[in-house]
């Protein structure tokens, strides 16, 4: 770890308790969840000179946001890649303090996604009028079927199973009933059992799009939080100890004549991030990965190193990725998107668990978690997406 | 008859593709310098970044590469279909497209990858593009 740097640090979180909340809006989300996330810090709002925001609905993106906030940063961001878009903002905060340009960085995300209504994975999908749109919409390939799509070409390939991929869902949905506010979550959104599931239970879930049942996809609820990235400097004087990020890496993929579907952006992504980390996803202690879908999840495992391309079913069999188990990271310890919260863009969460394990918070603690992973998956997994990995290290 | 979204215009990448699907025809780029297939359609070549591409008909036989099906949208232009079968084809002339697979009894069962479909072009209700679709060859 001769040139690992240490120049950027997350010293405040918060994540919105609530998964629905009629009382608030998705810009009050961001306020409420920066000013918390300062106090987490012990810091200041005036103390904020750089913002990014993804410009989801709501915002305005980094003018909007300053405006509301009434802060007047000097590093502005609006990078809008999806899901993954936090992983990317983080990248580009921790790029910018270490070139000097800010000391105080702010991240926020707010979203109503339940109460909306919006059917992000069976709405569908909006008009034509692009180079892409007018090739897509007259089909009906609805959000989730893309996915599935990748899941079916991987079963194909590497003889991957439902059963195997429902170990995803099956070891999420244990931590979920670890943590508090996600339980409360699935009680919210009328979840059918709040409780501990089976392989069985996920296979005898209905069928949403081919191969994908309904307990191997994400929720859709509100939601939001926000984090503060410092420099070092700053993070000496904080209240708790800094989560430094070490590492980071952004890929695009897409539809191509000859591509291979079962390969995600994270496989450009990730080597990128461990290569600047100076790790190996071997000494990986946590793996917040995004979990749309079950088949994300497994791809991911595969791009981010922690086994072979193909061989991601075995990988994941005996309930290698509960927090408790051996042999394997421990898989968002949070409850994920599958179990505890999914408004959209579920980026910002596998940061803000990621620094819970590595302060010791979490609700599912791996004990002395030194090292996590978060990785972003914007856009659709068989289509046009985004890869975002960040390396985090405890102090 | 179906009653599928239809392509938007102006649109100007996409235009000479559809214009061909009103001929029934599949239609697709390749580079006039390097050769490369270019599809979805565009007026550069994503190999070698060439202006000059030249249109071709293809033959409409492909493979499957991959599908899954829908049980579950909200679009009222799908609400008719039932469980419908997405996939991407796999051209022979060497392009990939997104696209549906009909003609058989039980999409779930009767869809596979690998299984070789050829190209039909299947008139709908409104909208005045015939959508290329591919059944089982």
């Amino acid at each position: 770890m001769a040139n690992q740097r240490r120049e950027a640090a997350i010293v405040g979180i918060h994540e919105w308790p609530k998964r629905v909340d009629k009382d608030v809006s998705s810009l009050q989300i961001k306020a409420a969840s920066i000013h918390r996330a300062l106090d987490d810090a012990g810091l200041q709002w005036s103390d904020v000179d750089a913002l990014y925001d993804a410009n989801d609905g709501e915002g305005g993106g980094g003018l909007g946001l300053s405006a509301y906030l009434n802060i007047r940063p000097t590093v502005i961001d609006t990078t809008q890649v999806g899901g993954s878009s936090y992983e990317f903002q983080a990248a580009h905060a921790m790029r910018d303090i270490a070139a000097g340009k800010a000391n105080v960085a702010v991240l926020s995300y707010g979203s109503k996604a339940a109460t909306q209504r919006i059917p992000i994975g069976t709405g569908g999908r909006g008009g034509g009028g692009s180079w892409q749109t007018n090739m897509e919409v007259p089909y009906g390939s609805t959000l989730i079927s893309n996915y599935a799509m990748v899941a079916h070409r991987h079963m194909h390939e590497y003889g991957t199973t439902s059963e195997q991929l429902a170990e995803i869902s099956v070891a999420t949905r244990h931590h979920a009933m670890r943590n508090p506010e996600a339980v409360q979550a699935m009680k919210d959104l009328q979840f059918q059992g709040v409780q501990e599931i089976s392989v069985a239970d996920v296979l005898d879930s209905r069928m949403i799009a081919d191969p994908l049942h309904l307990l191997e996809c994400c929720m859709v609820s509100d939601g939001g939080g926000a984090l503060v990235i410092t420099s070092a400097d700053v993070a000496r004087g904080t209240k708790k100890p800094p989560v430094w990020l070490i590492g980071s890496g952004e890929a695009t993929k897409y539809r191509t004549n000859d591509g291979d579907i079962t390969v995600s952006a994270g496989a450009q992504s990730a080597p990128i991030a461990f290569g600047q980390a100076e790790v190996t996803p071997a000494e990986i202690d946590i793996a917040m990965i995004y979990d749309s879908f079950t088949i994300t999840v497994a791809v991911c495992l595969e791009d981010l190193g922690f086994c072979k391309k193909g061989e991601v079913g075995d990988y994941v069999s005996g309930g290698r990725l509960r927090f408790d188990a051996e042999g394997g990271p421990a898989l968002n310890t949070d409850g994920g998107g599958l179990s505890s919260n999914h408004p959209g863009m579920r980026g910002l969460f596998l940061l803000l668990e990621s620094v819970r394990q590595l302060r010791g918070e979490s609700t599912s603690q791996v004990p002395d978690a030194k090292l996590a992973v978060a990785h972003g998956n914007g856009g659709l997994l068989g289509g046009s997406h985004t890869g975002g990995t960040v390396i985090l290290a405890a102090e | 008859m179906p009653n599928r979204p239809m392509p938007e215009f102006p649109e100007l990448d996409t235009q000479p593709f559809w214009d061909a699907a009103k001929r029934r025809e599949l239609a697709y780029q390749t580079c006039s310098d390097c050769n490369e297939v270019v599809f979805y359609p565009r007026a550069h070549c994503t190999k070698c970044g060439s202006l000059d591409t030249t249109w071709h008909t293809s033959s409409g036989a492909g493979t499957v590469y991959t599908y899954s099906v829908v049980r579950q949208n909200r679009s009222p232009h799908f609400a008719d279909l039932g469980a419908y079968a997405v996939a991407y084809v796999d051209l022979d002339e060497g392009f990939r497209m997104l696209t549906n697979v009909v003609g058989v009894d039980n999409p779930t069962t009767d869809v596979q990858v690998g299984m070789r479909v050829q190209v039909e072009f299947e008139d709908q209700e409104g909208g005045e593009y015939p959508i290329p679709v591919f059944r089982p060859a």
